[in-house]
């Protein structure tokens, strides 16, 4: 009996080392900032001995953009080169700066060969290439549609790519299989693994699939004094939404009051200016998941894709990386002006279908003349 | 007595092993062969044992197991039976109950069945737990306060996994069993409800906690202080009053005019303990049921403090019709 003791003991004592090891600590300085009321806590809280260098190591990164060559006369890209669908109106030179460009920012390793076929630029045989020309149009989507999130400074390929062929950041639909353990044991209602997209909480591990993905709504707190008319946001929808706010904290590295007066985080009329950009930004990633991402699921081979057979989509991560305007503000986009434009006669015609087609195309040429004489 | 000065109990007394008072007839033997820990006794008494467990006792150990186990195998399972992983991730693992699409019908065991069965297990091993407390507290001729402060602690606890989501019409309103897990909970039943501090039964819930460490700090700190007048024999002192507490009683009528008395402390920290679970059990059961958003029902009822509008528009408001979220 008196071993028991002794046990109980040591397993206190373990557990204490255990708990004062592990927990994530950050040694100060922590700086605060103040953005609202005094005395209401309405700071933006920072350490800048850990926020300042992954910023400047961020920037070092970029590489160095060559100046803009004119317009000027003479032979366009589309007059020269074969099946420049988007950007056959750029000049030569333009068109070349800017496929050197998209090589440093996403294959600077595997350069031209990383999405094209060497003997055949034009063909449309590797599956990078497809992609790219979609995500070309996505990113002049986003410039153009959704300057209530991006405002002038935009975005480019290296918004999201840092020169990786896969944007670090992503995520994956999880597989519901995961979920129910064993078959009799181990139901976790899609929480309690802790996962870096929320903050390593013991949230919802996927609430990107319902919330900027799917249109469930995110608003959960109560909207009137007293309950009244149909109940909204159950517990699991609530947690869902926190994690999806956690995320959000994580990827922008800034607190709840960034965003929120936190004493009702659903009030408007006593949220800072932040807190639209930040609604308009999870808008956007929902029509970019819907519009551009999921459909690539099908041109992607097996390699690149999640437990569900979708795609790597876009959560807020996938562009802020750990601050709050995405390269500190860095405007990349202006130096390449065909980001900013929708070009492409053919916009909004490439269809689904189409990309399905490509991709299944096994390189046969007469399948492949096919589809590219449709599009 | 000056030894009791230091945090720890430095003098300690070890006699013959002490085996209590007969117990009345109908009463099982007391279990196991009581032995001297010195580090026990550094903080406590250093006997351990003998243990009193009887059918209550057995009931609700046994139910108790039940419950334990099958929270904890479920987490064990919900890691693929990795035994490192089971460690590792404990903090994270949770029973989870139902979700809202059961309400409060049963669901399959693995979709929350279990959740309900662990919770059964669990609230029956409380139950049989509070009865033998109140018994064994009769038999030795005492009153039953351990027992009824208890009790408030179950209120609460049946509140939150049972009342609370019977009145709601819904399992998945109940607290699921795991360490992050119930407080991650916790947090977002707060922000669900517009946040609990504009919660009157939460502020008081608040009041009694915090009033209760004050009691207690003042209470701890008196005794000590005049323990080197023998204060720490309370039971002595509070029929026959000592040098110990009339220098106590002294200092408090100095310092704040009032003091209490002996027994009458007790009193007030055993209220200030129980009306914490009590009062907060409310605030919880009114949740959802009667308010469903704190901050708007203390806007209504002058109880937030107005600040500066930051002039910040729902940008939902904003859009055509089903565009927004």
């Amino acid at each position: 009996m008196k071993i028991l003791v002794w046990i109980f003991a040591a397993i206190l004592v373990a557990l204490t080392v255990f708990m004062l090891f592990t927990a994530g600590w950050e040694r100060p300085p922590i700086d605060t900032n103040q953005t609202g009321f005094r005395g209401t806590g309405m700071v933006e809280v920072s350490n800048p001995r850990i926020a300042n260098p992954l910023l400047e190591a961020q920037l070092a990164a970029v590489p160095e953009s060559t100046p803009l060559p004119p317009d000027g006369p003479g032979p366009t890209a589309g007059d020269i080169y074969q099946n420049v669908q988007l950007l056959g109106d750029l000049s030569i030179a333009q068109f070349t700066r800017l496929m050197q460009a998209w090589t440093e920012w996403v294959s600077p390793e595997q350069g031209c060969a990383y999405c094209h076929q060497l003997d055949n630029l034009a063909a449309d045989t590797v599956y990078t290439k497809v992609v790219s020309r979609r995500m070309l149009q996505m990113t002049q989507t986003v410039n153009v549609d959704w300057g209530t999130h991006v405002a002038e400074t935009g975005v480019t390929c290296y918004t999201c790519h840092r020169g990786k062929n896969v944007p670090e950041y992503a995520w994956f639909n999880t597989d519901p299989a995961n979920d129910s353990g064993g078959g009799m044991l181990g139901w976790t209602a899609g929480q309690n693994r802790p996962a870096e997209d929320i903050g390593l909480t013991s949230l919802p591990v996927d609430p990107f699939s319902d919330l900027i993905e799917g249109d469930d709504s995110i608003r959960i707190v109560g909207r009137t004094a007293l309950p009244e008319g149909q109940p909204i946001g159950s517990m699991q929808e609530t947690e869902r939404t926190y994690a999806l706010m956690i995320h959000m904290s994580e990827a922008l590295n800034v607190n709840c009051t960034y965003c929120h007066n936190t004493r009702n985080f659903s009030t408007w009329d006593q949220s800072p200016p932040q807190r639209v950009t930040s609604w308009y930004g999870l808008e956007m990633t929902r029509a970019l998941n819907v519009e551009y991402v999921s459909p690539l699921s099908s041109v992607f081979p097996p390699h690149r894709l999640g437990p569900t057979g979708e795609s790597r989509k876009i959560n807020c991560e996938t562009c802020h990386q750990g601050v709050n305007k995405p390269l500190g503000g860095l405007a990349m986009a202006k130096d390449y002006p065909a980001h900013q434009v929708r070009t492409g006669s053919s916009m909004g015609a490439l269809e689904v279908a189409d990309l399905e087609a490509l991709a299944n195309a096994e390189a046969g040429d007469e399948v492949e003349e096919e589809v590219l004489v449709e599009l | 007595m000056a030894e009791n000065l230091n945090i720890f109990t430095r003098a300690q007394a070890h006699g013959p092993i002490d085996y209590g008072v007969p117990l009345p007839s109908g009463n099982d033997q007391r279990i196991g062969q009581p032995f001297h820990f010195k580090w026990l006794g550094w903080i406590g008494d250093a006997q351990v044992g003998p243990i009193y467990l009887g059918t209550y006792g057995f009931a609700s150990i046994l139910t108790g197991f039940i419950a334990i186990q099958i929270m904890g195998l479920n987490m064990w399972a919900s890691v693929d039976w990795s035994p490192i992983e089971f460690v590792r991730q404990l903090p994270w693992l949770a029973l989870e109950p139902p979700g809202p699409e059961w309400g409060l019908s049963l669901p399959p065991l693995n979709e929350g069945g279990w959740w309900l069965l662990a919770g059964f297990f669990l609230t029956v091993s409380i139950l049989l737990w509070w009865v033998r407390m109140y018994r064994r507290a009769r038999e030795l001729g005492l009153g039953t306060h351990v027992a009824w402060a208890f009790a408030a602690a179950i209120w609460l606890y049946l509140v939150l996994g049972f009342i609370r989501p019977v009145l709601m019409g819904s399992w998945s309103e109940a607290v699921p069993f795991g360490i992050f897990p119930h407080l991650d909970w916790t947090t977002a039943f707060s922000i669900r409800y517009g946040n609990l501090f504009y919660n009157p039964f939460h502020m008081l819930s608040i009041v009694f906690l915090f009033g209760s460490v004050l009691l207690f700090a003042m209470h701890g700190g008196t005794v000590m202080a005049t323990s080197r007048f023998g204060s720490e024999r309370e039971i002595e002192q509070t029929y026959d009053l000592g040098t110990g507490y009339e220098r106590s009683g002294l200092f408090w009528r100095w310092t704040m005019g009032f003091c209490a008395n002996t027994e009458s402390i007790h009193r007030w920290a055993w209220w200030f303990a129980v009306l914490c679970p009590i009062t907060g059990g409310i605030g919880i059961l009114l949740s959802g049921t009667v308010v469903d958003n704190w901050y708007l029902w203390g806007i209504q009822h002058g109880l937030v403090p107005p600040y500066p509008d930051s002039g910040v528009v729902d940008p939902a408001m904003m859009v055509p019709p089903g565009g927004g979220q």
